[in-house]
């Protein structure tokens, strides 16, 4: 079996093969969502990860399975990298009952406790505290455990990211903040709501390790998330990584993109992730005839098979209505 | 105990109580922890957690920078992930700066996640006017979280309630905020030398009486028993219910009593408009209408930030007179 030598990454065939089917996986996921949402199968708000498929699949391979993650509302991509079931990412955006959430939460609030997967936060920085709270608990209960927060280059400017900065550095609590710069949010441009674009810059004045990363680049995520997580497991305290991306697509399904130049996107697209991994395995020689083929097909069925599975689904009865408010009396620990 | 038998009887103050309260806890299950601004080194701002820092250490008496939402979305995330959070924050008027960690995270993460997730979060806070500290110390908003699904609220007004409520909170698998009253920090009352926990699912009938309903919580309960006094002079006998758990509401207690005595006056703290005492008028109309035997009475704050003069403070607030006289004029005529 062959072994490339990516920046601190032995990556085997297998597991690189394994590693483009997840990019190829979340950008046909999302493809058919943006197709479901047309169609209306799928409501509310939407919002594809397209483009930024290094940024997840980096990020989640180089943690261990039982890290904790916080994403924001652009996580399908996070959840599916993470191992949740297409299935059960589709189901609940049909707002079906086999859905992960339930059908309670939709696109942007995708949980899967089993797999440490804390959601799926709609409000920009709000997941940050929940990170640190989960950190706090593992390194009181001395678990060698990295909690990872991830989040837009938007919840940089919230009190939130600044007062979690702070707190988790000041008690060297294990977590990762991983912000995936995609260089908006919303409509608004980083220099047009950053007073210092420089991301790491800015982070570090907090005291913790502060590093920007090419997040087009698959091993480069992943190299960083390795090196970091691995100092923050043996106490280091946090530390923060900015992955530099784009998304390919619009904010969300409502958004007409009146706010950049068709041509910058374009020119974005030249690095996309999924070709730049495809060049390099080649490169490498990892990659052999026939292999892109059988993992689009592999893809392909398993973004069909989460639609149909989605499709079947049943909605929850209306008389469930006030469920999971409040836990149910017969769920309660036994009084201590 | 045989029959007759007297229980040791020890007076302590309400905050001593609630000291009795977090150090029972803190011995008793190695999950709890206590943090907020000043709750270590200084003792806590109202001098409830005094001593503790040395009694159980940094790790678990846990000095919190000012950063409410950090702080409160790091015992929510800590409750994920296993541990039994007691949050202290100084004042409900600052607590405003963690509503999105209540409101939009604790309350919202078990029925988001399809029941997936538990918050055992306990947080209390200091609420209330009285001690001429001005509108943004003194403010009473628990009628607002009591608006909300999700959580629980808890008010104790007594010092047995003090001591018993917050480990019936920790016992809760969803999230609970405790607001004591500044005003009654000072205030002694006699326990059984086991006290311990309370339940705190029901209101409790303070005074019985046959003739009007006075219904209230927290800081005014002894401002509505002193007006219980004023009318029993006059021959009148009021029934003092407190109401103990403002989320949810126990309607049977509530309404058990207005059938009874056919009258009632709520006294809240909060300002009239959207209020609580709002929402219990409403239950009140809903449920018992025809019991009724004159329109409801509400005494609640002056519709005014709370003026920082004491003349003026008082007369912002519900008052023994101003609640004795609401009392009258559901009984008509006869007292009027
Ligand atoms: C607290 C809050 N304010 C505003 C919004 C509305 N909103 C949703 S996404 C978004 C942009 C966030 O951008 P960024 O953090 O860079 O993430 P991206 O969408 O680029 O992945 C805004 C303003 C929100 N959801 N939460
Ligand atoms: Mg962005």
């Amino acid at each position: 079996m062959s072994e490339a030598q990516a920046p601190g990454l032995p990556l085997n065939r297998d597991e690189a093969l394994a590693w483009l089917r997840q990019m190829q996986l979340i950008r046909r996921f999302e493809e058919a969502s943006a197709q479901a949402y047309s169609a209306g199968k799928i409501r509310g708000f939407l919002h594809l990860y397209i483009g930024e498929e290094a940024c997840a699949v980096g990020t989640l391979r180089a943690l261990q399975p039982d890290d904790a993650i916080v994403s924001h509302y652009r996580e399908h991509g996070h959840a599916l990298a993470r191992g949740v079931p297409a299935r059960a990412i589709m189901a609940e955006m049909f707002a079906k009952a086999e859905g992960c959430s339930r059908g309670r939460g939709g696109s942007m609030h995708l949980f899967d406790a089993s797999r440490r997967f804390y959601g799926g936060n709609a409000i920009v920085a709000g997941g940050l505290p929940l990170a640190l709270g989960l950190a706090l608990a593992d390194q009181m209960m001395r678990r060698p455990r990295v909690t990872t927060a991830i989040f837009g280059d938007g919840a940089v400017a919230e009190g939130e990211f600044h007062e979690s900065l702070n707190l988790a550095t000041l008690w060297k609590l294990p977590v990762l903040f991983v912000c995936e710069n995609n260089l908006y949010a919303m409509g608004t441009a980083l220099q047009r709501h950053e007073a210092q674009v420089n991301l790491a810059a800015r982070a570090s004045s907090y005291g913790l390790p502060a590093e920007s990363v090419d997040g087009m680049d698959v091993l480069a995520v992943a190299g960083a998330v390795r090196r970091a997580a691995a100092a923050i497991r043996s106490g280091g305290g946090p530390a923060f990584l900015e992955l530099r991306t784009y998304r390919f697509r619009a904010h969300s399904m409502y958004d007409p993109e009146l706010y950049r130049d068709k041509r910058e996107v374009e020119q974005w697209k030249l690095r996309d992730p999924i070709i730049l991994f495809i060049q390099w395995m080649r490169e490498a020689g990892l990659l052999s005839t026939g292999d892109l083929e059988r993992l689009e097909r592999e893809v392909e069925a398993e973004v069909s098979d989460a639609l149909d599975f989605a499709e079947a689904g049943t909605l929850e009865p209306v008389e469930d209505l006030t469920r999971d408010v409040y836990t149910p009396r017969e769920a309660r620990d036994a009084p201590r | 105990m045989p029959p007759g038998e007297r229980k040791a009887m020890v007076r302590m103050t309400y905050r001593e109580a609630v000291r009795a309260a977090v150090r029972e806890a803190l011995h008793r299950d190695p999950r709890v922890f206590l943090m907020g601004e000043d709750v270590g080194a200084y003792g806590g701002c109202y001098a409830v957690s005094k001593g503790c820092l040395a009694e159980f250490g940094a790790e678990r008496v846990r000095d919190t920078p000012l950063c409410e939402s950090a702080f409160v979305g790091a015992g929510i995330g800590a409750a994920m992930g296993g541990m039994r959070p007691i949050v202290e924050i100084m004042t409900v008027n600052f607590g405003l700066l963690a509503l999105d960690q209540i409101v939009n995270n604790a309350a919202t993460l078990r029925h988001m996640s399809g029941g997936q997730l538990s918050v055992p979060v306990v947080i209390r806070l200091a609420t209330g006017a009285g001690r001429q500290v001005a509108a943004q110390h003194s403010h009473s908003f628990e009628g607002w979280f009591a608006h909300i699904p999700g959580i629980k609220i808890l008010a104790p007004a007594t010092v047995e309630d003090a001591r018993g409520m917050l480990w019936s909170a920790l016992q809760e698998p969803d999230p609970v905020l405790i607001f004591e009253h500044a005003m009654l920090y000072a205030m002694e009352g006699e326990l059984p030398e086991d006290a311990g926990a309370v339940e705190i699912s029901h209101a409790a009938i303070r005074r019985p009486g046959r003739d009007v309903s006075l219904i209230t919580y927290g800081g005014s309960l002894h401002k509505t028993l002193a007006a219980a006094e004023l009318l029993a002079r006059e021959g009148i006998e009021a029934e003092v219910v407190d109401l103990r758990t403002l989320r949810p509401l126990d309607d049977e207690t509530i309404l058990g009593s207005v059938t009874r005595t056919r009258r009632a006056v709520l006294v809240d703290e909060g300002w009239r408009s959207g209020s609580l005492s709002a929402e219990l008028s409403a239950r009140i109309m809903e449920s018992a209408f025809y019991e009724l035997d004159a329109p409801v009475q509400r005494v609640c704050t002056a519709e005014v930030p709370i003026p920082y003069p004491k003349h003026l403070e008082d007369a912002a607030l519900p008052q023994p007179e101003s609640i004795a006289a609401a009392a009258r004029r559901t009984l008509g005529e006869r007292h009027g």
